[in-house]
């Protein structure tokens, strides 16, 4: 937690302003499309721990999940040890990552983000529109670019399923009622391995999985709170009959 | 208060219901709270059982690993110091492992399943100290009747290559043997046997 | 049973307590629904102290480790999860219940002669709560966490004179770091709740000593029976208790419904941008406080800075805590119940209500020119509630109060 005093002068300066008039700047309002997110499905949600192992765990950790819980999706140990486990030899250890931090600020110019909890802070439909929102941009030093995450610094991981996407614009007037180009949606230009469809799926498996991982334990909360949430329903009823009883004797 | 009669027995059943009641919601509140202290996925993962690979370990060597947070040898014994193994037996306190320190598969002469292959935690059953290996035979500082063993250096505890305490050290029992079992010829897995 | 209950009682006045407080204490009939929220704060009291220590056995007070401490509570204790959405439900919850609370002092004039000193303790109540509540988010070390607090504490720097040595002196450090977290963490477990806990000793001690108030205003024990007892008091034992058990079952309900089904709550109880660790070089777009602070942080907004200081708006903020405790010499009506003002005053607390939500909504919402106005204009609304309650209870009609409690 080194920090240059400049750096913190400034930073209290952007609070001070921003503390009379919070703006939410540059960030349009962007239609995000809806995950479908079921995390009761185990099917998909392994298909997703194997994209995630694949694909993200090369450079993003999930620190704070241990491999050993995949067992609540259906995954038995050994499955665990010989599919899923590269980063580590212990299926009790957490999903951390190779890659040291300072090398990956290195290279993308920011440390891949942890993503134990990624969708509990940019949500499940941010997350699937960005892993379907990757469009060429040669502008970019990856060559790609986001229609969620403008100048993200990470490129298209999964271009080789998916295929590659271009941007088809749309005019549109600004407030000062000057044209503007925006997107409008993305086009396939390149196909990958898969039908958009087929990636579609893959994307939403992946977001299942993220969106599981964010909270291992839903499942057993929805459970555990339909049980107690009828059990004081019960305990109602009865404090009601209590209180009525006692109550005749008030006049 | 009242001019009406007081249906006492209704009243006394409601009580009832609701103390029934409030107690199993009280138990129900205290269950999370009670169960929050039990040991972590973090605590179980550490005391999770350990795969070794004992084929680099070369004969006389020792391997240390941690297991739950201990840490355990193994040790390749040579012949030469499986021969030494019976030679003190009446210097010992508990020469034929009588005591519950090991697993019934390891009660006997090398406590060991393979004899040449020891395992044991390498904690002293004194105060908790962790030995030295001292394969050495008749080293200046443990005297010409040493003939190779674990060397408590806090007060002083001899064992022998199995770890078998010898009689007049302060530690009273021989050292723990854990349970584990053979994955193959070169892999342990300690912390968990057949039984489990 | 008895012999040891007789044994304590020669030692310790246990029977003599329960009867003064509980089975000879004398409360108004006439309670309605707005009387369940104290006790109601007294419970979620309880739950936030015991479901905080056991979240304080495995939370780390520490920059690097906060945040992961949180998720290992969520993830690797057994039920941590249940124990940490329990607390931070109920912190959420305290301050519904207590907002309520108050709101029935508000209408039903319970702040008035002779409970002026209830009223204050309670304020003072509230206050530690606040500061409670302040304390305990920057400990989940997420980014709102850390940049609340972060502009929390610059608000004191505002202060003339005083003010940045002050705000160096909370933190500890130059910045939000983890000497701030560590005194935080410190005040929260251990230095705030022992004085609440306190204050709400003396708040009920006080309680008890004047009597409670009741939807009517009006005070029973200006008739008493041959027994010596108010004619229209109940003992709380067993009449209120079993009322507040079935009060504190519907509570119950409502709340693990919120625990178990919806924790976050939309983002008001438990926001998206606290799960991102804090980063002291990156604050996020859109900074606002819980949603209990909110009322205040919009007055603290609306107040344009003078001479360049901040210092109005901070002013402004502390006032609309703290101008709650003139409240019963303000009042100036010879009635203590809504149920017997006149409609200037029901009037005015219409429009205090309306501005305290609209507030609330304003402090949630990122600035824009109509906003601004908007929390202008409400806010002197909220202040002209409290300035101008001495002339419009004055000049109010009102009903005659009756001699007796009216319903039940």
């Amino acid at each position: 937690m080194k920090m240059s005093r400049l750096s913190f002068a400034k930073a209290l300066l952007t609070l001070l302003l921003a503390l009379p008039m919070t703006v939410l700047a540059g960030e349009e309002a962007i239609n995000l499309d809806h995950a479908p997110v079921n995390v009761d499905d185990h099917e998909s949600l392994q298909r997703g721990a194997r994209l995630f192992v694949n694909y993200c765990l090369t450079c993003h950790s999930a620190n704070y999940m241990r491999y050993s819980r995949l067992q609540d999706i259906g995954l038995t140990e050994p499955q665990i040890k010989e599919n899923l486990l590269f980063t580590s030899d212990k299926p009790g250890d957490t999903m951390h990552v190779a890659m040291a931090s300072d090398l990956a600020k290195a290279w993308f110019g920011s440390a891949p983000p942890d993503l134990t909890v990624i969708t509990r802070a940019r949500g499940a439909n941010w997350v699937y529109t960005y892993l379907r929102g990757f469009y060429r941009d040669d502008s970019r030093p990856t060559g790609w670019n986001n229609v969620v995450f403008d100048k993200v610094a990470m490129p298209h991981v999964l271009h080789e399923m998916q295929g590659e996407m271009a941007p088809v614009y749309r005019t549109e007037k600004d407030e000062e009622g000057k044209d503007r180009q925006v997107i409008d949606h993305l086009a396939l230009v390149k196909p990958g391995k898969m039908t958009l469809a087929e990636y579609n799926g893959a994307a939403a498996d992946l977001v299942n999985y993220l969106a599981w991982m964010g909270e291992p334990a839903k499942s057993q909360r929805l459970h555990i709170g339909l049980v107690v949430v009828l059990f004081l329903a019960v305990f109602a009823v009865v404090a009601f009959y209590l209180k009525k009883e006692y109550w005749k004797d008030v006049h | 208060m009242s001019e009406m009669a007081v249906d006492g027995s209704k009243r006394r059943f409601l009580v009832a219901m609701s103390a029934a009641v409030g107690g199993v919601a009280a138990v129900g509140a205290a269950t999370p709270l009670v169960m929050s202290m039990m040991p972590s996925a973090r605590a179980l993962a550490a005391g999770a059982p350990v795969e070794v690979d004992i084929s680099k370990i070369e004969p006389g060597m020792m391997l240390t690993v941690e297991w739950r947070g201990k840490p355990v040898w193994i040790v390749n014994r040579t012949p030469e110091m499986l021969a030494m193994l019976g030679k003190d037996n009446d210097r010992l306190t508990d020469p034929n492992s009588d005591l519950d320190q090991q697993p019934e598969y390891c009660k006997n002469p090398h406590r060991s399943i393979k004899p040449e292959f020891f395992v044991g935690v390498g904690v002293c059953t004194h105060l908790g100290c962790a030995p030295s290996y001292r394969p050495e035979v008749g080293p200046a500082d443990l005297g010409q009747d040493w003939h190779g063993g674990f060397f408590c250096p806090c007060h002083g505890s001899r064992y022998d290559l199995a770890s078998r305490v010898f009689k007049g050290s302060p530690a009273p029992k021989n050292m723990l043997v854990p349970p584990y079992k053979y994955l193959s010829d070169s892999k342990i897995l300690v912390g968990e046997d057949h039984k489990a | 049973m008895e012999k040891v209950i007789s044994w304590l009682d020669a030692r310790f006045p246990l029977t003599a307590s329960f009867k003064a407080h509980l089975s000879e204490y004398y409360a108004p009939k006439n309670f309605n629904f707005w009387y369940y929220f104290g006790s109601l704060a007294l419970l979620v009291l309880v739950l936030q102290i015991v479901t905080g220590i056991f979240l304080t056995m495995n939370y780390k007070p520490d920059g690097q480790q906060a945040f992961a401490s949180v998720e290992y509570i969520m993830r690797d204790v057994p039920l941590g999860w249940l124990v940490r959405y329990a607390h931070s439900t109920g912190a959420s919850a305290f301050f519904i219940v207590v907002y309520l609370h108050m709101f029935r002092g508000l209408i039903y004039g319970s702040f008035r002669q002779p409970r002026e000193l209830v009223w204050i303790l309670g304020m003072l109540i509230y206050l530690c709560l606040m500061a409670e509540a302040f304390f305990g988010y920057l400990l989940p070390w997420g980014q709102m966490s850390y940049w609340g607090a972060q502009v929390i504490i610059n608000l004191f720097s505002a202060i003339p004179f005083i003010g940045d040595t002050l705000s160096t002196l909370i933190r500890g450090d130059f910045v939000v770091s983890d000497a701030t977290l560590n005194r935080f963490f410190a005040l929260h477990v251990i230095a705030i709740p022992l004085i609440l806990v306190g204050l709400v000793a003396a708040h009920l001690v006080a309680l008890h000593e004047v009597g409670s108030n009741n939807p009517d205003g009006i005070e029973i024990k200006k008739h008493k029976g041959k027994d010596g007892h108010p004619v229209d008091g109940i003992p709380f034992h067993p009449y209120y208790t079993v009322k507040d058990i079935l009060g504190v079952t519907v509570f119950l309900i409502v709340f693990t419904a919120i625990l178990f089904f919806a924790p976050e709550m939309g983002g008001y109880f438990l926001e998206a941008n606290n799960f991102v660790p804090a980063d002291s070089l990156k604050t996020p777009m859109h900074i606002a406080p819980v949603w209990y602070f909110t009322p205040f942080y919009a007055i603290l907004r609306a107040v344009p800075p003078l001479f360049g200081s901040g210092f109005p708006g901070v002013a402004a903020m502390g006032v609309s805590v703290m101008i709650f405790c003139a409240l019963p010499w303000l009042d100036r009506s010879p009635v203590k119940s809504i149920r017997y003002r006149g409609p200037k005053f029901k009037i005015a607390l219409a429009c205090f209500v309306v501005a305290f939500l609209g507030l609330g909504f304003l402090g949630t919402q990122p600035v824009t020119p109509v906003y601004t106005v908007l929390s202008q204009v409400l806010s002197v609304v909220y202040f002209a509630f409290f300035l101008l309650m001495p002339w419009y209870t004055k000049y109010d009609s009102h009903k005659t109060e009756p001699e007796r409690v009216t319903d039940k």
